[in-house]
């Protein structure tokens, strides 16, 4: 399972990367797109909403279900990933990469994210409940 | 279910080694996928693919009155079948409610194997224990034989092809819904050519000693021709676009099997009484004067997919119930089953719609089944 060190992480299993001039990109994890399996559509927020930390700003359905998506940082939408939304299989290929959701500059710093070595923790022992 | 400890098939420590996903199923610990599970659908469509079913409930009938325990604890006409045959049947309360949908194998003129859904095997076996000591006992025994099988299937366009690489059973002359005691891979064998996915296929009952051996041999032999495994997630598609029932959504005890669009495996025609009769001639009289809802496809023209229990609508009202919604994989589109009023069940129907998570999205109602594999 691989989890980026150079990434920060929610505990409803977004990451969130390094900010460049103030702007970050969002996905989710790899561990949350093997437990969804296939995604098969996404709801992004548009370009220009708001999105608070914590709060829902999209979905994510996989064959088996559906699932909020939360973002991990609040602040305006920047740019989101087409791709991603005609192609939502690229969540389950790369998540860390082709697969991100959307990109947001950052309102206020988030808090309460977890590094990639307390993600690993977090993520371990949320998938043994 | 009454234990939170989940059972395992012979084959768990397989289904691990090669990295499935799990999920609890009717108590049991199983295979959801190992990979894709779309992969793995699409594998079943074009090439074949390896379940482990182990977790169905098998449970024998034998005795010289066996076939009148079965006509008359079931609404289907198990007399009837001939020897090496298998029939799709229900099994009904009093009242005609649905309490399984079952394959029954006549395996002897005086032995059959009843196979019930994981989840209510205890509720059959019961039913029919309870039901063989009615009418001053028949004269047939009723055994549990859950532990007794571990069940695998292969299905799939090439799975004829595979399967005969490891048996000298006739397969060619094995019919759709046949079954007959067989050796595959060394392995003695109930051959059946059954299975739940819309496609040819084969579903194979063994000692839970042999499964393991069972699955390798036909892993190998099959990996030429593309077989891979295949998890509960993706048989749920399958079914799905085959149109095919899943219990504890398309049936249940407060339907009939008239309700489902199902009447035609009740039979009236044959000889005695059977449990639920007057029920379900009453229940067959209401479908057709007045069918309150029916079972339809939808086929989605947006991308949102319908989940059971979301409120089929038209005009601003609910008109009906999702019971079986997915995304799906053959189609490309989300597609559902749905009970809907008469009044809106006709395919084409304009202004369907499902109402998902408060906005009302457009659907097609189509008849069933979604998908039809070419003979």
């Amino acid at each position: 399972m691989s989890i980026p060190q150079q990434l920060r992480y929610s505990k409803e299993h977004e990451w969130l990367s390094v900010a460049e001039d103030g702007v970050s990109t969002v996905g989710i994890t790899e561990f949350a797109a093997n437990a969804l399996g296939d995604v098969v559509y996404v709801q992004l927020p548009e370009v220009g909403d708001t999105v608070t930390a914590g709060e829902t700003c999209g979905e994510l359905e996989s064959t088996k279900s559906v699932s909020d998506l939360y973002s991990p940082v609040t602040g305006e939408v920047t740019e989101i990933n087409q791709d991603v939304v005609d192609d939502p299989a690229l969540v389950n290929t790369a998540p860390f990469e082709g697969g991100w959701l959307f990109k947001v500059r950052i309102a206020e710093e988030p808090k309460d994210l977890l590094s990639a070595a307390e993600y690993t923790e977090f993520s371990g022992s949320d998938s043994a409940s | 279910m009454s234990s939170t400890t989940p059972r395992h098939t012979a084959l768990d420590a397989l289904h691990r080694s090669l990295g499935a996903t799990m999920t609890d199923f009717a108590g049991w610990d199983m295979p959801l996928r190992y990979g894709s599970e779309r992969d793995e659908h699409l594998a079943v469509r074009t090439k074949a693919g390896l379940f482990d079913l182990s977790h169905m409930g098998e449970i024998t009938v034998t005795g010289p009155e066996a076939a009148a325990l079965l006509d008359y604890a079931l609404v289907g006409n198990l007399g009837s079948v001939k020897v090496g045959r298998a029939r799709y049947t229900m099994i009904c309360r009093e009242d005609g409610g649905i309490l399984d949908d079952l394959i029954v194998y006549r395996l002897g003129e005086t032995e059959y194997m009843v196979v019930a859904n994981a989840s209510n095997a205890q509720v059959v076996l019961d039913a029919l224990t309870e039901r063989a000591a009615a009418h001053g006992d028949f004269d047939a025994v009723v055994r549990d034989d859950r532990d007794a099988y571990s069940l695998l299937a292969i299905q799939g366009p090439e799975s004829p092809g595979i399967l005969k690489s490891l048996t000298d059973a006739d397969l060619d002359g094995l019919k759709y819904y046949a079954g007959l005691p067989g050796t595959v891979a060394d392995v003695p064998a109930l051959i059946a050519r059954t299975g739940y996915t819309g496609e040819d296929g084969f579903e194979l009952f063994v000692a839970p000693a042999d499964a393991e051996k069972l699955w390798q041999a036909l892993t190998e032999a099959g990996s030429s021709a593309g077989l891979v495994p295949c998890g509960l997630s993706c048989r749920d598609t399958l079914r799905l676009e085959a149109g095919m029932p899943l219990y504890g959504h398309e049936l249940s005890t407060s339907l009939t099997p008239f309700d489902a669009g199902l009447g035609r495996v009740v039979k009236f025609e044959k000889e005695g009484d059977f449990v639920g009769r007057e029920a379900l001639a009453a229940a067959a009289a209401r479908a057709e004067s007045s069918p309150p809802r029916v079972l339809v496809g939808l086929i989605a023209e947006g991308r949102r997919v319908p989940r059971a229990g979301y409120a089929v609508v038209a005009g601003g009202k609910v008109v009906g119930e999702v019971t079986s919604g997915a995304p799906s994989p053959t189609l490309g589109k989300p597609i559902a089953m749905a009970y809907v009023d008469a009044a809106h069940s006709a395919p084409c129907t304009p202004g369907v719609g499902v109402d998902i998570r408060g906005s009302h999205e457009p659907y097609e109602v189509v008849a069933l089944p979604f998908y039809k594999r070419q003979k």
